[in-house]
């Protein structure tokens, strides 16, 4: 096979393999079907686990009777959330943010009430996959069924159904006397929001409305467990986080988390919705009732009603702005839709709606409000594309209004090094004015707009990425190969992007490094696959026993010559000596030393990293319309993003790509379809839309290297900066196209046909428009 | 999915004393496309699935010398769109071949399956009504033809007895100056199922310029596709011009009377009822006009 | 009640009791552990369990096993040959076209399936033939570009066209 191109020239941008473009590690393995996800795995007599999901949205459980689904074929266990060992409450944390325990359990498997259709009451085990499923038919649930809650507007009116009665608002550090399925209200406030407003030539005032979308990956949950009957817990899952799986089972299943090996599988996409656990605990439950190993992986219409989608919400923005452009002030209120259990991404989305201005008066309330539908979940950046939806769409209103070109308008107004944000954070060096400029000379940009119904349109966004904590071990083989151990599951090349930064460190190719992500036993605490920080945080642990080993290998040389190790320099893969220049040996060649060194050489290293590198994107799209029936077709797409520095650019561009398509399909397609019951009437891939081949043209990118100061070839996270501005980007292209805004998502052509029907007056009667 | 037991007999007879079997509920299984998800989403039961693919009936495809076609029922739309003597003859019926589902789609799902599932939204019934296709339909008792456009009964439902299965259809010999398309609408542009969509056909005055006689087939916007008999009987002789193709689609969306559901609502099927036939009236009349 | 059946996998001949209601796709990963062909959606929307039934792609959650007795089953298993990879699984490396990879044999196939019939695709040939994959980390865009590269290196050098 050809196709690697490092090779041991100069990238043109002072390093070796940063910047090239090596075959993935893991690819073969991918490319033949070889490669092992959760479902794959085939343990000897392993049952098969099945979920009984409850059919109603929101209702109470009076009774359930499971002995028939006992006594049926091939059964041999049947628990509900009455067979959940006692635990305290508590709060834990996922990697990604805390989570309430109690609120964990109740959403595997619902203990009183089921707050969503899809809600897990029960879980069989049976000899196969068949007989479990036809066994949950047989368990006897009686309901009293209950108006379900399924709009944030409803939920925070007066007298709505409540989710959860013993919830009170935590509204700015004080709880609400009464019951309320909102669960918090935050501020983010900097300047006087009166002043700027009083400053302003001319205010803008808008609302929008957003539908609940799924992350989509192609891969169904799934998670296999062996309780042993030396007590110790194996899992198997497709997970971003084994140690997240080992935690969250923990908490749940009130046992150590020493006595849980979690075993991270390949995984079919997450993009932050394989962070919660669904059916780890239910499979581990199901193990030790049975004393045999249980699998269960999901469906399709499981996975969508019943594991986290991220909220829709309801956003309103209000901004100020003089007459040369300039932004005033800014103020907005985000009401998110937690899903049945409190924990929506709203504060991410109050960090991120005017996170790319410089403002001086700033005002953000965030609303975390309970609806009758599933649990959200983290999302690709998630709550960023809501808040970005609403306000990149005024800033483009504002655009016009001051007759500036959008991007001009942006630079106006752009938030640099120093600048403040609504949450208080001073940014560092960002790189978001360089996209500006990047799009803006892009030629893209320039291309004349033709055709009629044919509209461009211009957003930015922005994402905070995480840090967290990561480990690796780092281990030479005596052929001159390394062995890297990671706990960082990968969902998309990290194993290379960590690989060409170890080789980077010392000298020697990204092909010599083997990069293996293993199990919770065998690596050091490692946080989940999430908030970008994999080639970032990981890669620091990576950069960090990297250096621990060529010290070594110093050491090493410096013993073979019986000199000092000060007097050991390292040029690349070449170790010399700095007092007698005929000493010279290289990596591989001293790694076929060891045996006579000391033996095995082994590093390890643990990071908890500040300097995470937030990151900007600018997009440009241009769109048709079809002013008959309302479709919007995507025409060109260019997306400009400041990635501080792309070791492996291909991955980087796709996570781009990708991001950008998966924005695309929330802007145009996607979203939870209820009727008044409260059911997902679209929980399926035909119609739940997500973009096939031939709605796309190709993702032009723009890779704009602003090196983060946190980082030392200066990685920034790439994964979830491109899906926040593609809603707005088309909202703006629209209107470009048929001059009418539209501020609901999806922006589908049911929406759009009905905005042109309106605006030429030839709505039908009785249409709401 | 329930148990069920599976047949694939290899001749007629047989597949219809089996289909007729005492006490049993058998489904046919064409290409499976429908049939399998039923069986195992909505929770269809049946006792034997049988398989009509090794039924020689069912799976010819076949010119009929001059007299038009014939389509086994279990005939993929990848054989039929691949068929390059056909499709220049049957542009409607090949509109809808190419359109349903993606190419694994195409490679299974038949016409006879779209049909005897008695969709609303079925792809291909609206282009076999534009074409005037005729159904062959047989039973232990005999045979017997049905037009196309009265096989479906309501949603899920045709006139299909127990013990009947759809064999073939059969397609007249298309005229001179004939032309027909096919139009749905979705969505995205691929693998959805229509919110609307019309088929119509066209035969044109020796000068192309006049519309001696049509059909326009509708899809998803009632309880089954439908035949617009009234714009036959109202636009014949009428210019091939817009004026007539907005005639003819004010009529359709007159014919129109849809339901709302997750895939659009019914005042947008309406509206879009009307779209279709306008667009597919006129690319029917310019594929009669190039072949003139 | 299980019933036998007998198929080519692959060219090589594979005998088997099965469940009729067992589909195409069951008895590949569960039985015969074949598990390179994955399950996405379970209803012939993802095109994740794409592969070839007697020379024509198909997705294999939508056949019953049953319906195999006979014929010829092309898996990804079957794809890459004793001299190595089909150049289309070079390129989906060589240029990045996958991220997860759970859709990627499922791609592959399709893909192997349009070049067989068509080894001269335009983007747009390749855009409608793979519209019943879908793909949810990549945008499309690398897979589209690698098996137009596919297409070029394969009509360059026939010899390295891997019979189908």
């Amino acid at each position: 096979m050809s196709g690697s191109n490092n090779g041991n020239s100069q990238n043109g941008n002072g390093y070796r393999i940063i910047g090239s473009r090596p075959v993935r590690h893991d690819g073969v393995d991918k490319v033949t079907g070889r490669a092992l996800y959760g479902a794959d795995l085939r343990l000897s007599d392993c049952l098969h686990g099945k979920v009984l999901r409850s059919p109603h949205a929101h209702a109470r459980i009076l009774s359930i009777d499971t002995s028939e689904a006992l006594a049926s074929p091939g059964v041999k266990a049947v628990i509900t959330s009455a067979d959940y060992p006692e635990t305290e409450s508590k709060i834990i944390d996922l990697g990604e943010g805390p989570a309430i325990l109690k609120d964990l359990r109740a959403n595997l498997l619902a203990d009183g009430k089921v707050l969503y259709k899809g809600h897990p009451i029960a879980a069989v085990a049976a000899t196969d996959p068949f007989l479990a499923r036809e066994a949950t038919k047989k368990i006897k649930v009686e309901y009293e069924v209950l108006k379900p809650v399924l709009h944030i507007n409803d939920a925070m009116a007066e007298g709505s159904p409540l989710l959860h009665e013993d919830l009170h608002t935590d509204s700015l550090g004080k709880k609400s006397d009464k019951p309320s399925n909102v669960a918090k209200h935050l501020r983010f406030e900097i300047g006087d929001i009166d002043k700027g407003f009083a400053e302003a030539d001319e205010i803008f005032e808008r609302e929008f409305d957003t539908a609940m979308v799924h992350q989509g990956y192609i891969e169904p949950h799934n998670a296999t467990a062996l309780w042993n009957a030396d007590g110790h817990l194996t899992i198997w899952s497709s997970t971003q986080g084994a140690f997240s799986v080992r935690a969250q089972t923990a908490g749940i299943l009130n046992i150590p988390e020493s006595s849980i090996k979690a075993v991270p599988m390949e995984i079919g996409g997450g993009f932050g919705g394989k962070i919660p656990v669904y059916l780890e605990p239910i499979a581990a439950m199901l193990s030790k009732e049975t004393g045999k190993a249980v699998k269960m992986t999901m469906d399709r219409d499981e996975v969508f009603e019943s594991t986290g989608p991220t909220p829709g919400s309801v956003i309103k923005v209000k901004i100020g702005v003089k007459k040369n452009g300039k932004i005033t002030a800014a103020d907005a209120s985000l009401a998110y839709e937690a899903g049945a259990f409190q924990g929506s991404p709203v504060n991410c989305g109050m960090m991120c709606i005017f996170a790319p201005y410089d403002i001086e008066h700033v005002r953000v309330d965030g609303y975390d409000v309970l609806v009758n539908k599933p649990k959200t979940a983290a999302y690709r950046a998630p709550g960023a594309t809501n808040a970005s939806m609403a306000s990149e769409t005024v800033i483009d209103e504002i655009a016009r209004w001051a007759s500036l070109d959008p991007i001009e308008l942006r630079k106006l107004n752009a938030a640099k090094e120093g600048t403040v944000r609504a949450d208080g954070l001073a940014y560092p060096r960002i790189g978001y004015v360089e996209t500006l400029e990047a799009c803006e000379s892009h030629e893209h940009y320039k291309a004349p707009k033709e055709g009629s119904f044919r509209g461009r349109g211009v957003a930015s966004g922005f994402w905070f990425n995480c840090g967290f904590k990561s480990s690796v071990t780092v281990s030479v083989e005596k052929d001159g190969t390394v062995r890297l151990i990671e706990g960082s599951t990968d969902i998309g090349g990290t194993r290379t992007s960590l690989a060409m930064q170890l080789a980077e460190i010392l000298g020697i190719e990204a092909e010599d490094v083997r990069p293996m992500v293993v199990d919770t036993d065998s690596v050091g605490y490692t946080d989940i696959t999430g908030g970008s920080r994999v080639t970032f945080a990981t890669g620091l642990a990576v950069i960090e026993a990297g250096k621990k080993v060529q010290q070594e290998m110093a050491r090493r040389a410096a013993q073979l010559w019986e000199v000092d190790a000060s007097d050991v320099e390292v040029e690349l893969d070449v170790y010399r000596s700095k007092s007698d220049s005929s000493k010279s040996i290289t990596f591989k060649e001293l790694a076929g030393s060891l045996d006579e060194t000391g033996g095995a050489l082994s590093e390890q290293a643990s990071v908890s990293p500040q300097g995470v590198g937030g990151g900007f994107g600018t997009h440009i799209v241009d769109v048709e319309v079809d002013p008959d029936t309302g479709k919007v077709q995507v025409l060109r797409y260019t997306a400009a993003q400041d990635v501080g520095k792309a070791i492996h650019p291909s991955y980087v561009e796709g996570q781009i790509q990708g991001g950008a398509v998966q924005g695309i399909g929330w802007a145009i397609y996607e979203g939870y379809h209820y009727n008044e019951d409260g059911h997902m009437t679209n929980a399926n891939f035909l119609d739940y839309r997500m973009p096939t081949t031939l709605d796309l043209p190709m993702i032009d990118t723009i890779l704009v290297e602003v090196p983060n100061p946190g980082h030392p070839f200066g990685v920034r996270g790439v994964g979830e900066v491109p899906i926040v501005p593609p809603c707005a980007a088309l909202a703006n292209a629209i209107y470009d196209a048929i001059g009418i805004r539209l501020r609901e998502l999806p922006m589908n052509s049911t929406r759009v046909l009905k905005a042109l029907l309106k605006e030429k007056g030839a709505l039908p009667q009785g249409v709401e428009a | 999915m329930d148990a069920f037991d599976y047949f694939a007999p290899d001749n007629l007879s047989e597949a219809l004393t089996l289909l007729a079997t005492p006490n049993k509920t058998s489904r046919p299984l064409a290409g499976g496309t429908d049939l399998i998800v039923q069986l195992r989403e909505t929770g269809l039961k049946c006792d034997q699935v049988i398989d009509l693919k090794n039924l020689a009936e069912l799976t010819q495809f076949q010119s009929e010398g001059g007299k038009g076609w014939t389509i086994g029922a279990a005939v993929p739309c990848s054989e039929i769109y691949e068929n390059a003597e056909f499709a220049s003859q049957y542009p409607g019926i090949i509109d809808a071949a190419s359109l349903i589902g993606g190419i694994q789609i195409q490679n299974r799902a038949s016409f006879g399956g779209n049909l005897c599932n008695a969709s609303p939204a079925a792809d291909a019934i609206p282009a076999l009504i534009a074409h005037s296709v005729t159904c062959q339909v047989a039973s232990k008792s005999g045979t017997r033809e049905v037009n196309v456009e009265d096989f479906c009964q309501s949603p899920g439902k045709t006139v299909l007895s127990e013990g009947e299965i759809l064999v073939s259809l059969k397609l007249p010999a298309t005229p001179k100056r004939f032309g027909a398309a096919y139009q749905r609408f979705i969505p995205r542009n691929e693998m959805d199922i229509a919110v609307a969509g019309a088929g119509s056909s066209v035969v044109l005055s020796e000068d192309g310029k006049t519309i001696e006689s049509l059909r326009v087939g509708l899809g998803a916007v009632a309880p089954t596709p439908l035949l617009v008999q009234e714009i036959s009987d109202k636009l014949k002789g009428k210019e091939v011009d817009s004026a007539t193709f907005e005639q003819a689609a004010e009529i359709a969306r007159s014919y129109a009377n849809p339901i709302s559901d997750t895939r659009g609502e019914d005042w947008q099927r309406v509206h879009l009822a009307g779209v279709l036939t306008q667009r597919t009236l006129q690319i029917a009349c310019e594929r009669a006009q190039a072949a003139l | 009640m299980k019933t036998y059946l007998k198929t080519t996998i692959n060219g090589e001949d594979k005998e088997l009791l099965c469940e009729p209601r067992q589909s195409l796709l069951d008895v590949l990963r569960d039985e015969l552990e074949l598990t390179g062909t994955k399950e996405g959606c379970n209803n012939g929307n993802c095109g994740a369990c794409n592969i070839m039934l007697d020379g024509r792609l198909v997705n294999s959650c939508m056949v019953l096993a049953l319906e195999a007795q006979g014929k010829q089953v092309e898996t990804i298993e079957g794809v890459a040959d004793t001299e190595g990879l089909h150049p289309l699984q070079e390129v989906f490396l060589e240029e990045a076209a996958l991220q997860c990879g759970i859709c990627t044999p499922g791609f592959i196939l399709s893909a192997k399936s349009l070049l067989e019939k068509n080894p001269n695709p335009t983007e747009d040939d390749v855009r409608l033939w793979l519209a019943g994959n879908l793909c949810r980390c990549t945008g499309y865009d690398k897979i589209v570009r690698a098996v137009l590269e596919s297409a070029k290196r394969l009509s360059e050098s026939p010899q390295s066209e891997v019979a189908s």
